[in-house]
C-alpha cells in the first residue's frame, strides 16, 4: 500500500515507523524542514517539505496513487481540509484525520472524513470502561454512517430487566446483538431474557445514541 | 441583513464598518484587541472566541445569519469554520482562500470563495498591460 502522512510531529513521526516497519510504502508531508531531515535520518524514510493541503504540494508526493491519506498534524482545520482535498481532487479512497479537539469529532464526521482518531477520546473511553460505576460507555464509532458501538450496564432499576427482547422494542436505528453475562458473551434472541447485571453490546446511530441510552438505563444514565 | 464575519483582521474590520450602517453584524475573532480595528462608532456585536469551534458559532447564534463571511488569515480555517456554518443551516457562505487551487472542491459543497492572489495578480497583469497599450 503507499501511504502519505501529513504532519511529522509525535504522532505523524511513530505512525511513519510503525507503517515502514510493516513494509508500507510511506510519504510523509512536513511543513517544518528540521522534522523532514529527522524523519529522514532516523528512519530512512521519505519525507518532503510542504504543506500538505496545498494540491500542488500533493501532486509533487504523488497523491493520486495513495491508498490513504492520514492528515495527522496538530490543527484540526488542517487535518480536515487535507483529507478533503485528497478526497476532492485527488479521489484517494481513504483518508483518516486527527482530531485534536474531541468536540470536532462530531462535525467531522458530518463533514465526510472517513475516519477519524481521537486521543482524547480513546483515553476518556478507555477510563470509563474501567470505571465499573459507568453505566454507558461509548466503545467505538464507524464514521461511516455515523455508527456507533456502546456499553450499557444494567441496574436493578433499568425499566427493560425481567423482560425479554421480545417483550421490548428498541428505539428506531438501534440494536443490540450480544450481552456479556458474569464476563460470558450471550447472542442475543427474541427470547433472552435482560438481568440486572447484564452488560448490552448495542449499536446505534450517532443520531439515536441518547434515545437508547435513556429507553435501557431509564434517563438517569 | 444578519450578517455574521469571523475574522476581525483588515478585512473583516473593514467589511463589519462598511455594512454595519445598514445590517445586523456579528463580528467573530479570537483575539479582543482586533476589535479595535472596528472604531468606536461600530454599533454590530462582537464575539470573542476560535470560529472553528461549533459551539462558539452557535452561541454567536451563526444558524440565525443570512450570510457567514470566513477572512481569518488562515486558509484552512476559513473553509472548516465555512462548512460548520453551512451545516449549521446559513444559506450564503463566503470564504477568503489564498491558495486558489484548493477553491474548486468547496465550490461544489456550496461555498463560494474569493482569492485575493487570483484578483490581485489579475489587476496587476491588467494594469501592466493597459501601461504598455499607453505607450
Amino acid at each position: 500500500m503507499y501511504i502519505v502522512v501529513v504532519g511529522a510531529g509525535k504522532v505523524g513521526f511513530h505512525l511513519t515507523k510503525s507503517l515502514m516497519a510493516e513494509g508500507q510504502e510511506v510519504l510523509v508531508i512536513e511543513k517544518d524542514g528540521e522534522k523532514v531531515d529527522r524523519i529522514i535520518a532516523a528512519l530512512g524514510g521519505t519525507a518532503i517539505q510542504g504543506d500538505g493541503a496545498e494540491v500542488a504540494t500533493l501532486e509533487l508526493a504523488g497523491v493520486e496513487r495513495a491508498d490513504v491519506v492520514a492528515a495527522v498534524t496538530g490543527h484540526d482545520e488542517d487535518n480536515l481540509i487535507i483529507a478533503q482535498v485528497a478526497k476532492g481532487r485527488f479521489n484517494v479512497p481513504r483518508t483518516v484525520a486527527r482530531i485534536n479537539n474531541p468536540r470536532n469529532e462530531f462535525i467531522f464526521g458530518q463533514l465526510g472524513i472517513d475516519a477519524t482518531v481521537s486521543a482524547t477520546q480513546i483515553i476518556l473511553s478507555i477510563i470509563q470502561q474501567e470505571i465499573p460505576e459507568h453505566p454507558f460507555v461509548h466503545l467505538l464509532t464507524l464514521q461511516e454512517g455515523g455508527i456507533g458501538f456502546l456499553q450499557l450496564h444494567l441496574g436493578q432499576d433499568s425499566p427493560v430487566a425481567g423482560k425479554t427482547m421480545g417483550e421490548i422494542s428498541l428505539p428506531q436505528d438501534t440494536a443490540v446483538p450480544l450481552l456479556i453475562r458474569r464476563g460470558v458473551p450471550i447472542v442475543v434472541a427474541s427470547d433472552t431474557m435482560l438481568q440486572a447485571e447484564d452488560k448490552l453490546i448495542a449499536v446505534a446511530t450517532t443520531r439515536q445514541e441518547s434515545t437508547l441510552r435513556d429507553y435501557i438505563l431509564g434517563g438517569e444514565g | 441583513m444578519n450578517i455574521a464575519i469571523l475574522g476581525c483582521g483588515r478585512v473583516g474590520a473593514r467589511v463589519a464598518t462598511q455594512l454595519g450602517a445598514s445590517h445586523d453584524i456579528t463580528i467573530i475573532d479570537w483575539n479582543s484587541s482586533s476589535f479595535e480595528r472596528l472604531g468606536e462608532d461600530f454599533e454590530g456585536r462582537t464575539v470573542l472566541g476560535n470560529g472553528i469551534d461549533v459551539d462558539v458559532l452557535r452561541a454567536a447564534s451563526v444558524g440565525q445569519a443570512d450570510v457567514f463571511i470566513a477572512v481569518t488569515d488562515g486558509d484552512n480555517r476559513n473553509l472548516m469554520a465555512a462548512q460548520v456554518a453551512k451545516h449549521l443551516g446559513v444559506p450564503r457562505v463566503l470564504v477568503r482562500v489564498y491558495d486558489s487551487e484548493r477553491c474548486g472542491i468547496f465550490s461544489q459543497m456550496g461555498i463560494t470563495t474569493v482569492s485575493p492572489t487570483i484578483g490581485g495578480a489579475r489587476r496587476l497583469y491588467e494594469m501592466l498591460v493597459d501601461s504598455r497599450e499607453d505607450h
